[in-house]
């Protein structure tokens, strides 16, 4: 298993930003590297809706909306809200765990819309990881491969 | 062949694990409340169903669907549509509980194999062999309140293959006549399809601990190191006479892991792994473990002993505090 622990000092420098710069971010590189691989969701009831991702041991929180053309930082209130520590949102992303798993051991917590983090939940279930490796740019996908297979 | 592994698919990546893993059989629903998960966002289009179909069909396994939800007089049309389509697609075998259904199934597809939905609440050989005569039912779902030793009675009596629950989330087991999340939300699992509409579900995070609600109605409130259960109304802790306990059914998963030599001994023709409504990785995870197991009972019955890494990785996935061999063991009768 890889060393997926945050640097504390980091952690704590991390913690200290304000909201948006993260959220500019997390959407500029989201439309980048994965929306041409989420674009093929069934988006309909998923636009225009407010989200927020906490990463606590990080002590990261990003806010996003998303339009047809992809994600943008959203600043009002989230309509639903992913809490984890980035080890076990790596360990989501690789497929190596179950969502439900990881919600009844009290590692990933969601508030707010539950139709909606269901929906979100459904739809990247159904995503069939080697088209989404396929639209990866390379680089990330050698990566996301080396992690799916530890 | 005794013993069929089947297992559960929300998702064709979900019906794909399944068979990578060593499903012999994958179940799955329709877009719809015509199934018991009728969660958004999960199920099959039917060019999704098809696609699961060919995958399986290439690999020797077979893909039966779940239409086991009852009929509304209003929307009648929706579940013999579904019968329709499953016909039309090929498909393995259907589940069906109500009996309006099957006279459909069997008068305009007499070549459809139908199973008895667990919904259909059947607990004797007498109503087995009931939907047999009449409908042809060729394998009948066992709902998980019977000891083995009536589960082997049943088997004794009966032409129609059994199939048990082997492992996943329990339910207070009124199989097909639950009504109690209706007295919350209007819906109940046997017309809606689900026991608790997300739509009606409320997790926060307070500072004395993880509260769910249903319809605003407190279900529990989780203490920071307990672990957490699905969001339904049994499964809740309420104040009873001035205490606060689990008054209908601790959250706690089936795993009948141990059982699996008597369950063999006694020819029972299929396993069944719930939870078409998670993940392909617990998917993965499950069906690996219960084929090797199976596996490894058909070659040493007698010297079959689960692993203990098998019993690690199941209890893992399991909801709530922990597993139960459920009404197949029980020393009371």
């Amino acid at each position: 298993m890889m060393n997926l622990a945050f640097p504390p000092l980091l952690a704590n420098v991390v913690a200290r930003l304000p909201v948006t710069p993260p959220s500019l971010a997390f959407s500029a590189l989201a439309n980048r590297l994965l929306w041409p691989a989420l674009k093929t969701l069934d988006w309909q009831s998923l636009v225009g809706r407010r989200y927020a991702i906490r990463v606590k041991d990080i002590g990261l929180s990003v806010r996003f909306t998303v339009t047809q053309r992809g994600f943008a930082p959203d600043s009002g209130a989230p309509e639903l809200t992913i809490s984890a520590n980035a080890r076990d949102f790596l360990l989501l992303l690789s497929r190596r765990e179950d969502p439900d798993t990881l919600f009844f051991s009290r590692r990933l917590v969601s508030e707010g819309d539950t139709a909606l983090g269901l929906t979100v939940k459904n739809q990247l279930d159904a995503l069939d990881p080697e088209a989404v490796l396929r639209q990866l740019p390379a680089p990330l996908a050698r990566a996301a491969q080396r992690m799916m297979a530890t | 062949m005794p013993l069929d592994l089947v297992c559960p698919a929300g998702s064709l990546v979900s019906l794909k694990v399944a068979v990578d893993n060593g499903a012999d059989a994958v179940y799955m629903g329709f877009r719809d409340n015509t199934n018991a998960r009728a969660f958004p966002g999960l199920n099959f289009d039917e060019a999704q169903a098809a696609e699961g179909l060919r995958y399986a069909h290439e690999r020797g396994r077979r893909v039966l669907l779940a239409l086991n939800t009852y009929p509304q007089t209003d929307s009648w049309s929706r579940w013999t549509g579904a019968v329709d389509r499953a016909a039309k697609l090929g498909i393995d075998a259907v589940i069906l509980a109500d009996p309006g259904l099957m006279r459909y199934a069997v008068k305009h597809y007499p070549n459809l194999r139908l199973h008895l939905s667990v919904q259909g609440s059947a607990t004797s050989y007498e109503a087995v062999n009931f939907y047999r005569e009449h409908f042809g039912i060729q394998r009948a779902v066992l709902p998980r309140v019977l000891s083995l030793p009536q589960v082997e009675n049943v088997v004794k009596n009966t032409e129609v293959e059994i199939e048990l629950f082997g492992f996943g989330g329990l339910c207070v087991m009124v199989e097909g006549r639950c009504l109690l999340s209706s007295y919350c939300t209007g819906e109940s699992p046997n017309s809606a399809g689900v026991c608790s509409p997300a739509k009606s579900v409320e997790w926060k995070d307070t500072p004395t601990g993880l509260e769910s609600r249903l319809n605003g109605v407190l279900l529990d409130r989780y203490g920071k190191d307990e672990k957490a259960g699905y969001p339904t109304l049994c499964k809740g802790r309420f104040e009873v006479g001035g205490e606060t306990y689990y008054a209908i059914e601790e959250p706690t998963s089936l795993n009948t892991l141990d059982l699996l030599p008597e369950m063999l001994k006694m020819g029972i023709g299929a396993i069944k792994i719930e939870g078409r409504q998670r993940s392909p990785a617990y998917v993965a995870q499950v069906t690996k473990v219960w084929r090797a197991a199976i596996d490894a009972v058909k070659k040493n019955a007698e010297g079959f002993k689960p692993a203990p890494a098998w019993q690690a990785e199941l209890n893992k996935l399991s909801e709530g505090q922990s597993h139960t061999l459920g009404a197949y063991h029980r020393p009371w009768k």
